[in-house]
């Protein structure tokens, strides 16, 4: 790679020549202020935040794509620079609607920072003449609000949807000043055609796009003596959540969260890793079953956004989706409807609290095919930055708690090994093979651009097993596989697109650290690196099936732990 | 039998406007009727120019210029002129006949004298839907010549001598654009040309795509030719049926006669054009824009560097050029590029085609050598200003530019003197505005419409001219103060210099340019209060005077009501319910409403 | 369309339909027409004029109806423009109108007997 020499502010700075004027600036410890662009997501320079002056070239100059040549001379600091980001912010903040001490994004907006680094004044509110524009708010999705009032129209999340699911669910909508993001023709969300993956959550700067908040409905029940309140925790959200409170990316704060389940009032604890073994033992015998009836293929993934795709897109393959519950809720029926009795409480008074890294999963949790016996399995689903921000209202400061072992009995009942690994095709395939009394097999992957291929036997028969990890859309995947008509007889999707590592629900980072950081894979290696201890881990779930199910796929376990899916259209 | 007479029906848009599409079936019929029809050649040529004048028919070989004419006149047109040889000297527009009854060729007249017209070379002339009277003034030679004599680096140094510079406002050396998209290296390129004329009020394009499409379409051939690209675009506006129409008929008698396709001329040379059309959006004629939507995207602007001679239409190298100047490069090719260069200015070479509007005589299009002065067209070609009121400023470059005082009237039209006086060349809109107007009324009508237009993709764009808008608002309200305008000042500058792109860096020029030269008349509305021109509607009110003869037209259509009087006495306004429309002003027969 | 030859044949050919447009610096028939010239016959002959000029290719000479020249009684009246030079001719008929095409168009000799000064009342 070529170098180039340029001068910044009149210091003289030799970096890549592949490099963007932005780049060069923040090496040399200069600070530019942006708030639109996001490394290879959304270089669309629409914020007008980050313009410098550079010598030769008329009016001023966006950095963030603005490409270096050698001998460049670039100034970032004059009064005809400041005067433009001053009154961009203003113009900005005109049509803004303030509530910062309510708002989700009050610690960590990209918007209110600029707004104070500057110490811009909101002067457009003075005079009746400025019209601010109408707010709309798209709440009626379970999953995802929208709120026109804090967008600041940067395009991240029209450029994040496009890139990572290639379904093009939000854009602008009019044109000029009346511009909106949103679905087309501002349509509701739930009906859009949306899958929840979360991405434009995670990438949004401000609160424009956020999940549905249920924070102010759990400190409800949580305040009612009446209920037994009951926290189904994923296990990633220990290495997450300490992040909102300023812990390293990825960093294990279990013992922490523990002792916050406790002092918030939880009554009751169950790590969802309990449940997933259930699931996989459960896919495992689906698997089975569909090997030696020949009712393949199998599409499974650990997040719900690859079923909401399905549903909508691609229904000819319905009946391919696993039946299996995912393990948010298979803890919550487990706990409603068998736990309950054990511990001594009625099945009414339970309530269940999930706390997951994906917005999708609050609309999982209020589909109709996710109930057992008219009760919903899990009430209230929280994402792990909700349930930060939950214990901010209570004035709790999670890293100044001690390190606590989980409260409660339901936990001693419920105690496995940590779930950490990612990859539930593996797992199912082993455990279908012990199902089967047969020895498990190492799987020889041959990885095709994105695809892990291998063959695996299971009785008798050879199926063709991939894990489709690569970084396009699953729009992408499945007209690949339908153009060249390749069979494989399970599929997972681990990929970027359905929201598998961050579903939305993870603390949001910063814009330069969301370019520069590969803040996912931090967050996987933490989980992973964490090591497993209760080997009784078999024990009890063998207890379960001996007492509750009998066995995987039995007619109880299919009406408790099975769901089923169906075709959508959308907008209807 | 051999047409002996050939009467031209001017259609351009104008003429259009006023019914001239009927005047050809008036001439049918009486033409059929006096059994003389075969003897008559009946053109529907294109714009003439002279639109106030206008509907125009034009008799050759005599070339007696008929004017405003009505569906009436052509009976009498037809039995006493075309029959029996008289003219009808009431319709003859007088300047072209002498005191003796000699008729002055209509090109000799004041009106067109001082025009050289080569990119209107054939507007007027020929029926734009016969490609053979094209090619018989001289079409299609240049893109002959280029094929079969000239390499793609010879065109472009040909293009480069000649000086033509982009006339859709940009001014960039064509033969430079043409020369960096020559030197990108890539199996595939565009050609397109940019005919989303969206300036308010402009019509020169239109006039080219009506009255001579075969131009454009061999220009566009002559640049891919010189660039490598075997395909081309033309983007037009929705909103000109009449000249999509043309260009599909153009192109497919083109194809016809091997000049469009495969092995043109038998050089080797394939080129196609595909017509897209826009949906209505001024913004789309930002190249960027244009690009995005022929890509089936939202029409917003993109960041330039990479420009498009570089990464262009689906990232391949493209050319954007406007339909004016693809009209002058057949006239380049085939006249050579040193008589080009020898009319104009040392930096601004050729002509340009300006449409006059506003407050003068002769409302219309002209085409005036670079150089001419600013008075020349206003007062030579234009015949000055209505009812003898004095000249206050041109506005030229349409949205996107400013206003030039009377002072500065014997300035040289060049690129670069209109920068200089704080305006722009534009597309060639030019309106003349006289002393009846208000500077700040006018900043509000552009910034209106560029709100509306703007595509909303950058904040001080899309937040920036509305402000701006509403601040002109506050202005022209009564209830600004001087801190206002400093105000609106600095959002200007600022929306100027951070803008992504064109629309929203040139937005703020008519408000730039106005209080620049007219800043006295911005604070009257701030500081007395008072609108000098006496538009603002809220700080002006009528008066009825002495005059007043008491005919009530003034009270019985006035819409609220709000005159009251006696016949035969003095009226009075009320004026706290009036609503400033202005009807009684314009009804009263006798002048007695004054705006005060 | 091969050449430029080829191109230059249709634009040779097309040069009738337009040539006629613009200034006209060629010779110009004038036939005196108005009520009185066509109920002299005037009509026949500017036809016999077009025909003729036709069939030799003549592109630069045009003809055209004009009002009434005045001296009634020797109509139809016939005036031949070339530049300043003014011919008119008198009780033009159809034959004659073959000859002034032929003699003094093609030819270059004015048809004495038919010009006006001959006929004096």
């Amino acid at each position: 790679m070529e170098k180039c020499t340029i001068k910044v502010n009149g210091q003289e700075i030799t970096v890549p020549e592949n490099y963007t004027v932005m780049q060069a600036a923040n090496d040399l410890g200069i600070e530019i202020p942006r708030l639109c662009f996001l490394k290879d997501i959304n270089e669309t320079s629409a914020c007008r935040l980050c313009v410098v002056d550079v010598k030769n070239m008329r009016g001023l100059k966006n950095s963030c794509t603005l490409a270096i040549t050698d001998g460049m001379e670039v100034e970032t600091e004059s009064e005809e620079i400041h005067e433009a980001i001053v009154s961009n912010l203003e113009l900005l903040a005109s049509n803004h609607v303030f509530e910062c001490w309510a708002c989700e994004r009050e610690n960590n907006c990209e918007f209110l920072d600029l707004m104070r680094k500057f110490n811009v004044e909101n002067s457009y509110d003075a005079s009746s003449f400025f019209t601010k524009k109408d707010r709309q708010i798209n709440d009626t999705s379970s999953s995802i609000v929208l709120d026109s009032g804090k967008c600041i129209l940067c395009g991240r999340c029209v450029s994040a949807c496009d890139k990572f699911t290639g379904l093009g669910i939000l854009n602008f909508n009019e044109r000029g000043n009346e511009t909106y993001v949103g679905p087309a023709l501002y349509h509701s969300m739930e009906d859009s055609g949306c899958i929840y993956c979360g991405k434009c959550v995670s990438v949004c700067p401000t609160a424009a796009i956020k999940e549905k908040s249920h924070v102010s409905e759990v400190l409800d029940v949580l305040r009612n003596k009446a209920k037994k309140v009951v926290v189904a925790v994923d296990p990633s959200v220990r290495v997450t959540l300490g992040e909102d409170f300023g812990t390293e990316i990825g960093e294990n704060v279990e013992g922490k969260m523990f002792k916050s389940f406790e002092l918030i009032g939880f009554d009751e604890v169950i790590e969802t890793s309990f449940a997933h073994k259930l699931s996989i033992k459960e896919e495992a015998q689906e698997l089975v079953n569909r090997v030696s009836k020949d009712t393949l293929p199998l599409y499974t993934s650990s997040a719900p956004g690859w079923f909401n795709y399905i549903e909508q897109y691609e229904s000819e393959f319905l009946n391919s989706i696993p039946s299996t519950k995912s393990p948010q809720q298979i803890s919550g029926v487990l706990v409603k409807h068998h736990y309950a009795e054990v511990l001594g409480y009625k099945k009414e008074e339970v309530v269940v609290v999930s706390i997951v890294p994906t917005i999708s999963s609050k609309e999982e949790a209020e589909r109709v095919s996710n109930q057992f016996e008219g009760i919903k399995d899990v009430d209230f689903v929280l994402t792990v930055k909700e349930y930060a921000r939950l214990l901010k209202r209570k004035n709790i400061d999670l890293l100044k708690l001690e390190d606590a072992k989980p409260h409660g009995e339901l936990v001693q009942l419920t105690n496995c090994s940590l779930h950490t690994t990612v990859s539930v095709l593996e797992e199912t395939l082993k455990a279908a093979s012990l199902l089967l009394d047969e020895v498990p097999q190492e799987l020889d992957y041959k990885d095709t651009k994105g695809v892990k291929e291998a063959t695996y036997k299971l009785a008798g028969k050879e199926i063709i097993v991939a894990q489709v990890h690569g970084d396009f859309t699953i729009k992408e995947f499945f007209s690949k596989m339908k153009k060249t008509k390749k069979v494989y007889h399970y599929i997972e999707y681990t990929g970027n697109s359905v929201g598998c590592t961050d579903g939305g629900g993870l603390p949001i980072r910063t814009a330069v650290e969301q370019d520069l950081v590969q803040i996912e894979k931090l967050r996987h290696d933490s989980l992973v690196s964490i090591q497993n201890e209760a080997p009784q881990a078999t024990e009890v779930i063998e207890t379960l099936y001996n007492t509750v199910f009998e066995q995987p796929g039995s007619q109880k376990a299919l009406d408790m732990l099975h769901t089923s899916y169906t075709k959508r259209k959308f907008y209807t | 039998m051999i047409e002996r007479a050939h009467v031209l029906i001017c259609s351009g848009s104008m003429c259009v406007s006023r019914g001239a599409k009927t005047l050809h079936d008036e001439f049918e019929e009486h033409l059929t009727r006096l059994g003389i029809r075969d003897e008559i050649k009946l053109v529907n040529t294109g714009c003439v120019g002279l639109c106030e004048q206008g509907p125009f028919v034009i008799v050759y070989p005599e070339g007696v210029f008929y004017a405003l004419v009505k569906n009436k006149d052509i009976k009498t047109i037809c039995e006493e002129h075309l029959f029996k040889g008289r003219l009808v000297e009431k319709l003859v527009f007088d300047e072209t006949l002498t005191e003796n009854k000699d008729i002055i060729a209509f090109d000799e007249i004041k009106f067109y004298s001082k025009q050289t017209r080569i990119a209107l070379r054939n507007c007027g002339l020929i029926n734009p839907d016969d490609i053979e009277e094209y090619i018989a003034r001289d079409g299609y030679r240049g893109l002959g010549k280029a094929l079969l004599e000239m390499t793609p680096l010879e065109v472009i140094e040909e293009m480069l001598a000649s000086g033509l510079r982009g006339r859709g406002g940009g001014g960039f050396p064509t033969g430079l654009k043409w020369k960096f998209a020559y030197n990108n290296k890539n199996d595939q390129k565009y050609i397109i040309c940019n005919a989303d004329e969206g300036d308010p009020g402009a019509f020169m394009d239109r006039a080219l795509l009506e009255g001579d499409p075969h131009s454009v379409l061999e220009g566009l051939m002559i640049g891919g030719y010189a660039i490598g690209a075997n395909k081309g675009f033309i983007y037009v506006r929705i909103e000109y049926p009449t000249a999509i129409e043309k260009l599909k008929t153009a192109i497919s008698q083109a194809k016809e006669l091997g000049l469009l396709g495969n092995n043109i001329f038998g050089s080797g040379f394939d080129f196609d054009i595909e017509i897209r059309l826009g949906a209505g959006a001024f913004v789309c004629g930002e190249e960027t824009a244009l690009i995005a939507s022929i890509e089936g995207g939202r029409g917003m602007s993109r960041n330039k560097p990479p420009f498009p001679a570089a990464k262009g239409l689906w990232g391949k190298p493209t050319i954007i050029n406007n339909v004016e100047t693809l009209a002058n490069i057949p006239a380049i090719l085939f006249d050579g590029a040193e008589k080009f260069a020898k009319i104009g200015t040392e930096r601004s070479k050729g002509t340009k085609v300006f449409s006059l509007g506003g407050n003068i005589m002769n409302a219309g299009l002209v085409e005036v050598p670079m150089g001419t002065t600013l008075r020349e067209v206003i007062y030579e070609i234009g015949g000055g200003i209505p009812k003898n009121k004095m000249l206050k400023a041109v506005q030229t470059g349409g949205p996107s530019g400013g206003a030039i005082p009377e002072s500065m009237m014997d300035m040289k039209i060049e690129y670069e003197t209109l920068i200089e006086a704080g305006s722009m060349m534009g597309s060639g809109g030019m309106v003349i505005i006289d002393e009846d107007s208000c500077m700040v009324d006018i900043c509000r009508f552009y910034l209106d419409f560029t709100v509306e237009e703007s595509c909303g993709k950058c904040t001080p764009c899309r937040e920036g001219t509305k402000k701006m808008l509403e601040m002109l608002e506050i202005i022209s309200s009564g209830e600004g103060t001087l801190a206002d305008i400093d105000r609106l000042e600095k959002l200007a500058k600022t929306v100027k210099s951070s803008s992504l792109c064109g629309l929203g860096q040139a937005a703020p020029n008519p408000i730039l340019s106005m209080l620049e030269h007219f800043r006295p008349e911005f604070e009257s509305h701030v500081v007395e209060k008072v609108c000098p021109g006496g538009v603002c509607k809220p700080l002006i009110h009528f008066e009825i005077l002495d005059g007043c003869i008491g005919c009530t037209k003034c009270a019985t259509n006035c819409p609220v009501d709000c005159i009251s009087g006696s016949i035969k006495q003095l009226h009075s306004i009320d004026t706290s319910a009036c609503i400033k429309c202005g009807v009684c002003k314009n009804i009263c027969p006798v002048d007695a409403i004054i705006t005060i | 369309m091969k050449s430029l030859d080829d191109l230059k044949k249709i634009r040779d050919a097309a040069q009738k339909k337009v040539s006629m447009r613009g200034k006209n610096d060629g010779t110009r028939i004038l036939v005196g027409m108005a009520t009185c010239g066509i109920s002299a016959g005037a009509r026949p002959v500017m036809n016999k004029f077009v025909e003729e000029l036709s069939n030799r290719s003549l592109d630069s000479v045009t003809v055209t109806p004009v009002g009434c020249i005045g001296e009634c009684a020797i109509e139809p009246i016939v005036e031949v423009l070339e530049g300043e030079k003014r011919t008119t001719y008198c009780r033009v008929d159809v034959r004659v109108a073959e000859r002034i095409v032929k003699e003094h168009i093609v030819g270059g000799k004015v048809v004495q007997d038919y010009v006006i000064g001959k006929f004096r009342i």
